[in-house]
């Protein structure tokens, strides 16, 4: 973006360097990978700290289900890694392909459509350093997968934004990966039987790692809605499963191999998005696809609904002031994450009077971007 | 001495009978399930409503006066220990289900709705609250939310914090804030999950959404003996090796099986160690895990394995491992629980130092653990009446701590803080930590007021005093764990 390509760019390759960067400037950026547009504008700062240089894994136990690394870290080689144990990060990050790093996942707040079996980087984030306003470096949580001690700075860190402090290293809890993955997908016409299908599956006692709703649609024709769902385990009964599975859905199409992990691997790296679009994420719940389908229609833009619903990705066009009146009017919380936005967070936000306290107590001085 | 004025302006508001002051009133008040603490609080407000926790946080914020909430008092950290003089508000009235939205999996609760009962509300559309700490029957959601607690199934399906999507809270200045919503997902820093584990220092939770989970089609519960402590903790290891991912292991060590036995007749073998594994989820994915899991624990030097025949052999299982602490605590007059928490390819080693530790101090230590996230949970037997005893269980409590620590674990894995591991948070965090976190309080709450004197190391420390055992606690209802 020319805005962040005309400051003053910093690539620290030590903690140290990072709390004199902080110290040093009066306004800062922060970007990893870059790999998420929206999320690096630089709000008035004269200087980028860019933290690529800031990697490796330093801890990885794969008996513990725990790896620490510095916040630079690209998540394809925390994935290698894993992969090597046959491990692998359930909350299903996205952007892994684009250079998206360890440190951005967690300021950006973001987990992907296999968040749905075991949480998002809220539940596997479990440790955090990270350098505050006044260039302390601070820890919070620690480095085994149960921990109550202290407040949770971890997930006050998890779509913090860079607005609290500078990420400089993050333990995570980690699970085994199943072995085998079939999915099921079904198309619909209309939104009701696409919502009540996914309902049934939501209700039912079938493990599955996604639930996804994709809307096929294009401006002046009416949408369709394409549902997916994924189950993992043991390559043995993964076909009968999915029989039963296929019973609750009534009908489906099955996929599995090469082509089932290329669908999801297409959710993962948005390459589903059109070229030039402004990606917004939108926190919801199932029940409120309805109304924001109503509200959407006019529009015709891609989107999808992930996590069972919990979690949509809108591909808008244009200028973001509609988008953030129709979000405040729908009463849900939106963040632009691919795109140029002045203000990534869009809609109705809760929290503002406890965000304001915490950011007095961590960055008086403004030195990040706000919250 | 508490502002007067204040007591007369609570009683004014909430009448005498929900304003209790007379010491015989007090007393259930005076200590929560850490009984070796005990303070007097100048008044208890029973709070029927949340406007009335609102209005009473206003009046302590107006008149300068700390406060404590309070649920059921099961903190075995001292969480709800009242302040000195101060105001201890109690929540078991707010005990309401506001919504339970089967369509949502979300319920909206009031602090004081016991854990149990929203599985119970929820069990009839086929869900369930996952968190089940020992206490569930009778420990508070609000409780739960302020520690962060944790249960026998937090490996795979994590602590409270993991299950808190929204919360509405008062902050103690009075102010209500709306933290979190009824989404999985968040937008910006993730404010419920940082207000779960503040152990009350960020003010009352008045309502809090809650993810409810579909219950688990099928069960399998396997117990298999070992000749040694470590054997049992290596099979763990091989568990974990294998790609399994239980919902529960757990393991006893003989004390525990011994009394575990005698109070329940649970039926267990007896054995140096004992190992619980749980598989729960889908029935034909469980019954192909099964036959795995066996593999493995055959592989394991077992003495002994059973395998649970049908859902009452299983109750029959887990009531042994649940009521292991209250029965190992019938073998001794007073007993210190810790729950730190150690790298899971430590726990030998962990055992090991506890069981020399042990014999250092003279004192017996039996082990309860829940094995699967390296959360120990060392009971530490002694007679209070014994000259010195207490102090000399608070040392060893202290060492294994400091074991944790040193073998890069944690002082607590969900008990809390609260006022018992205050001293040793300084050797789990550097100074600027603990300055940050303060100074993050001090935003939240400048004057102090919420929950004084816990969590965060200070030099104002009541006095360790010994008690017996909390009345709950001698007639079974609730146990140290």
């Amino acid at each position: 973006m020319s805005e962040t390509l005309a400051l003053d760019t910093i690539a620290p390759t030590t903690i140290e360097a990072v709390q004199q960067a902080v110290l040093n400037a009066p306004r800062i950026a922060i970007r990893g990978g870059g790999s998420k547009t929206a999320l690096h504008t630089a709000q008035g700062a004269a200087t980028l700290l860019d933290l690529r240089q800031l990697s490796g894994l330093l801890e990885y136990e794969p008996g513990e289900y725990t790896f620490t690394a510095l916040a630079g870290t690209p998540l394809s080689e925390v994935e290698a890694a894993l992969a090597a144990h046959n491990q692998y990060l359930p909350f299903d990050p996205p952007f892994v392909q684009q250079g998206a790093t360890l440190g951005g996942t967690v300021a950006a707040g973001l987990s992907g459509s296999g968040r749905y079996r075991f949480g998002g980087v809220r539940d596997f984030l479990i440790g955090v350093r990270f350098v505050d306003g006044q260039g302390r470096l601070v820890r919070g949580g620690g480095k085994v997968v149960k921990n109550a001690a202290g407040f949770d700075l971890p997930k006050l860190l998890v779509g913090s934004l860079g607005g609290l402090g500078v990420l400089v290293e993050v333990s995570f809890k980690v699970f085994p990966e199943p072995p085998h993955y079939r999915s099921l997908t079904a198309h619909y016409s209309e939104l009701s039987a696409a919502l009540a299908a996914m309902q049934r599956l939501a209700e039912s006692r079938f493990d599955l790692y996604a639930l996804d709703l994709a809307v096929e649609a294009t401006t002046g024709a009416q949408p369709s809605y394409l549902l997916s769902a994924r189950l993992g385990g043991l390559p043995n009964v993964l076909g009968q499963r999915i029989d039963q599975l296929r019973k609750v859905v009534g009908s489906g199409d099955l996929l599995a191999g090469d082509a089932e992990a290329a669908t999801w691997q297409t959710t993962r790296d948005f390459s589903w998005l059109p070229a030039a679009v402004t990606l917004v994420k939108v926190a919801l719940a199932p029940q409120k696809i309805s109304a924001l389908e109503s509200a959407l229609s006019p529009y015709g833009l891609p989107r999808r609904y992930a996590v069972g619903g919990n979690l949509a990705w809108l591909a808008w066009s244009g200028p973001l002031g509609p988008l953030d009146a129709l979000l405040t009017q729908q009463g849900l919380a939106g963040l632009t994450v691919l795109g140029q936005a002045k203000q990534p967070l869009l809609g109705d936000r809760t929290g503002h009077a406890f965000i304001a306290r915490i950011k007095q107590a961590l960055d008086p001085a403004g030195r990040f971007c706000d919250l | 001495m508490t502002n007067s004025t204040l007591l007369d302006d609570l009683t004014q508001r909430f009448g005498a009978k929900r304003v209790l002051q007379q010491p015989a009133q007090l007393r259930p008040y005076v200590s929560d399930a850490l009984t070796a603490f005990r303070s007097d609080p100048a008044a208890v407000v029973l709070a029927e409503s949340q406007q009335e926790v609102i209005e009473t946080v206003r009046l302590c914020h107006r008149y300068g006066v700390p406060f404590v909430a309070r649920g059921s008092g099961t903190s075995l950290s001292g969480g709800s220990l009242p302040i000195q003089d101060g105001v201890v508000i109690a929540l078991n009235r707010l005990n309401r289900i506001l919504r339970l939205d089967p369509l949502a999996r979300i319920a909206v609760v009031e602090p004081g709705v016991v854990n149990l009962e929203v599985s119970k509300a929820a069990a009839p559309h086929g869900l369930y609250y996952a968190p089940d700490p020992s206490s569930q029957l009778i420990c508070t959601i609000g409780g739960n939310v302020a520690f962060n607690s944790g249960g026998a199934h937090c490996l795979k399906y994590g602590m409270t914090a993991n299950h808190v999507l929204g919360i509405k809270a008062v902050l103690p200045d009075g102010e209500v804030v709306h933290l979190g919503s009824e989404s999985l997902e968040g937008i910006g820093p993730d404010l419920a999950g940082f207000f779960v584990g503040s152990e009350g220092l960020f003010g009352v939770a008045l309502e809090i959404t809650l993810r409810l989970l579909p219950k688990p089609e099928s069960y399998r519960t396997v117990l298999a003996s070992y000749a040694s402590l470590q054997r049992a903790g290596d099979a763990v290891g091989m568990v974990v090796e294998s790609g399994l991912l239980p919902g529960a292991m757990e393991i006893m060590d003989n004390l525990a099986i011994q009394a575990a036995e005698a109070a329940v007749n649970a039926g267990y073998p007896n054995a140096a160690a004992l190992l619980i594994v749980e598989l729960e989820g889908e029935a034909i994915q469980v019954e192909a895990e099964f036959a795995h899991l066996l593999q493995v624990i055959e592989e394991s030097n077992a003495d002994e394995v059973r395998v649970a025949q049908d859902d009452a052999d299983r109750a029959r299982i887990w009531k042994g491992r649940k009521s292991a602490f209250s029965a190992v605590g019938r073998l001794s007059p007073d007993y210190i629980v810790q729950d730190g928490v150690v790298p899971r390819s430590h726990l030998g080693k962990a055992l090991a130092k506890i069981e020399a530790l042990s014999k250092q101090y003279d004192l017996r230590v039996a082990n309860v653990f829940h094995a699967g996230d390296g959360n120990l949970h060392p009971l530490i037997l002694y007679n209070g009446r014994e000259q010195g005893a207490l102090e000399r269980a608070e040392a060893l409590a202290g060492e294994i701590l400091h074991m944790c620590i040193d073998l890069g674990g944690s002082i607590t894995g969900e008990h809390g803080v609260g006022v018992e591991k205050r001293a040793y948070m300084s050797d789990m965090f550097t100074e600027i930590d603990l300055a940050v976190m303060n100074e993050i309080r001090r935003q939240i709450d400048p004057l102090e007021l919420a929950n004084r004197g816990k969590m965060l190391p200070s030099d104002q420390a009541p006095a360790l005093t010994l008690h017996g055992p909390h009345p709950l606690e001698a007639a079974g209802i609730i146990s140290r764990e």
